[in-house]
């Protein structure tokens, strides 16, 4: 390591264990007690300046920082695989204030910081998935003003949304929402599931971990509690339905996971791979082979 | 056969290296000192040092270097280190009246207690590239002033009186806010802003605002976007005491000096059966030198006091949602930049329905011209009878 690394280390080894200090932990776990005792609910908190930009994650680098101990081991994903450049560099800011234990195995990680997906290997009780939000109102697009959501929250008028999603059905034949797909929580609030894929909202409900959401530059922290009931909206005769892939994983042959579609020239060759990439490391080391590349969609 | 890229933790230092080295330019050329952005550049660390809510004239001459020039990224810089700083409390609220002022002009006089001073301004230069500063010339000595300074004439020593309290002897103009001095101060970067919010709140995220954003808000203003018929009424600059007041002391003790610019605007005039018509104030406050900054602020804070002067509020200037949740330059360019970032699950969540409700069409169009085709077939017949 050259001087100039070691002084920036020694520069950030002055910071407190994950960076923020512990007055702010407290104001974000009171707000992450009380989004707990409430699911679904945005709870306002006094969302910090990260040395990172707004937009990038600061709302859950906020919620990991809180709830992290230095016996956690921690995972961070985005787009459902560690080593895109972000998971990287949120990973690598909390090696360093925090000093803990990282993974990318999901099976091994208490805490999980992601972006846009949900691990597909079913979680288990005392893990914690904390989910980056950039905007956490379901209602915004449908309503602008904040005094005017938390007004329709509070009354559980949620008739904008549905009509939105009629609208969408009589339009195109289909809901044509096919990402932070609205969910309603504990029978209650309507909540924004951060832009996950659709397919990733089945495994909201009734997870037996605890799922934090943390928006940082909105200053919004909600949580789902393990086994809590997330029902994706939809209608009678328009169930909801989640993506499906008409081929399996190139790689490792799952036929069940969100796949990534990987562009391998310029003349039409596609390649459909897991973008969850632990999921399909496991599997593959499990001996799961897959088909290969194969001529893709006509 | 297709590999998943590995190896973004190398990418990225390696960018960062790079960064660090166009940073630093030709090493043939001499390296800009701290001392000399902070001199020579003094405009522009007042801007980082408004918005970056942090008067520190030294970091924030390390974060313009750091950040290459660019304004927004120095703002971060030093945003993000004023919010690992302490706070011990609240120091006494400045009195801008005992400015040691270095301008102050006011439009609205022609000739004021005190005096116009133009001070340093780039008002009235032409702007006209000064080729002998490309050639490293000294500047001239600057005009001395004379013995008897304006200020030293003023009755009450040193203190040059500002133009809302002269118009205020006479109740022309609302008073300056009655809110109490000892009433806790807001803080947006440690509570959450909920709406409506006071204006203090209001004036402070201004005061952090970006200073483009701001200055179109206020422009807006006046083109008749929430219109507030301004002048100028007074524009002063210079350093003011800071004290602060130790809770086991009791009594303000002076902190040191700061730089800062003050703008009133006076504004159209209100009144109802109970208030004789008075001017309204717009008010508008920056570190260091920052007039446009200042005047902008002020015309905003103004054009936001509309709903409780019982205005008509329908210009976005005067939304307050809208300009408090969009004038920081830090979340604006965060969540545009953040456009830069792998969406690539979502994208592909879209493909999948894009390409179901195309399948869709497609199939839809077919039978329909099937459908029409056979119909055409049908009604052509008739018509071959008739013609018969």
């Amino acid at each position: 390591m050259s001087a100039v690394s070691e002084t920036r280390e020694q520069a950030l080894a002055g910071y407190n264990f994950a960076y923020l200090d512990e007055q702010t932990k407290r104001m974000i776990r009171r707000a992450i007690l009380k989004a707990v005792a409430i699911p679904g609910y945005q709870v306002p908190f006094a969302s910090r300046e990260m040395p990172m930009p707004y937009g990038w994650g600061t709302g859950g680098v906020q919620v990991t920082a809180a709830v992290l101990g230095p016996d956690d081991v921690l995972k961070v994903i985005d787009q459902g695989a560690d080593d895109t450049t972000n998971a990287v560099s949120i990973r690598q800011f909390f090696e360093r204030t925090a000093g803990v234990a990282t993974t990318t195995r999901t099976a091994e990680a208490t805490v999980i910081q992601t972006r846009h997906r949900i691990p597909e290997a079913t979680l288990r009780a005392g893990q914690v998935l904390v989910f980056q939000v950039p905007i956490p109102e379901p209602l915004r697009f449908l309503e602008p003003r904040e005094t005017e959501t938390r007004r329709l929250h509070a009354l559980a008028e949620y008739g904008l949304m549905h009509v939105k999603l009629y609208e969408d059905i009589a339009r195109h034949g289909h809901i044509a929402t096919t990402y932070a797909y609205p969910v309603e929580v504990s029978g209650r609030y309507v909540m924004d599931p951060s832009p996950t894929p659709k397919f990733d909202n089945p495994k909201m409900d009734d997870c037996a971990a605890l799922q934090l959401f943390g928006a940082g530059r909105e200053r919004r922290i909600y949580a789902v509690p393990p086994h809590t009931r997330v029902r994706s909206l939809d209608f009678a005769d328009h169930p909801f339905e989640v993506q499906r892939f008409d081929r399996p994983c190139a790689l490792c042959g799952a036929a069940d996971s969100y796949l990534d579609e990987v562009v391998l020239d310029d003349r039409g060759r596609r390649l459909f791979v897991c973008s969850d990439t632990d999921h399909c490391a496991t599997r593959r080391a499990e001996g799961h082979v897959g088909p290969g590349e194969e001529e893709a969609a006509p | 056969m297709y590999v998943a890229v590995k190896g973004g933790e190398a990418a990225i230092a390696n960018a960062h290296r790079l960064l660090a080295h166009e940073r630093r330019g030709d090493p043939s050329v001499p390296e800009l000192g701290l001392d000399q952005i902070g001199e020579q550049m003094s405009l522009l660390v007042a801007r980082v040092m408004t918005e970056g809510s942090l008067y520190d004239p030294g970091l924030a001459a390390l974060a313009i270097k750091q950040a290459r020039g660019d304004v927004v990224e120095a703002v971060f810089l030093l945003r993000a280190c004023r919010t690992t700083l302490p706070r011990f409390g609240a120091a006494e609220p400045i009195d801008t009246g005992a400015m040691r002022v270095r301008r102050r002009v006011s439009a609205i006089f022609k000739d004021l207690p005190g005096g116009q001073v133009l001070g340093p301004t780039f008002d009235y230069t032409h702007r006209l590239l000064d080729f002998t500063l490309a050639a490293g010339l000294p500047p001239p000595p600057p005009a001395e002033a004379p013995v008897e300074t304006p200020v030293e004439t003023l009755a009450n020593g040193a203190r040059m009186p500002r133009v809302a309290s002269l118009l205020g002897e006479e109740g022309l103009i609302e008073s300056g806010g009655t809110d109490d001095p000892d009433a806790p101060v807001p803080d947006l970067t440690r509570e959450p802003v909920s709406y409506p919010a006071d204006r203090a709140l209001r004036l402070q995220a201004l005061a952090r605002g970006d200073e483009g954003f701001v200055l179109a808000l206020g422009y807006s203003t006046q083109r008749g976007f929430g219109r507030t018929h301004p002048f100028a009424g007074e524009i002063r600059h210079g350093e003011v005491a800071l004290e602060f007041t130790p809770e086991e002391l009791g009594f303000p003790v002076p902190l040191g000096r700061v730089a800062v610019t003050e703008c009133e605007m006076v504004n159209q005039f209100h009144g109802s059966a109970e208030r004789p018509p008075q001017f309204t104030r717009g008010y508008g406050l920056a570190f260091g030198q920052s007039e446009r900054k200042a005047m902008a602020m002020a015309l905003v804070d103004r054009a936001l006091r509309a709903e409780e002067l019982g205005e008509e509020t329908s210009a976005p200037a005067q939304d307050q949602e809208f300009v408090l949740s969009h004038c920081d330059s830090l979340q604006a360019t965060g969540f545009v930049e953040h456009l830069k970032l792998p969406h690539h699950v979502d994208f592909q969540a879209e493909l999948v329905l894009l390409r179901r409700l195309r399948a869709e069409h497609a199939a839809r169009y077919a039978a329909r011209e099937a459908a029409t085709g056979a119909a055409s077939d049908d009604a052509a017949e008739p018509f071959q009878e008739a013609a018969e």
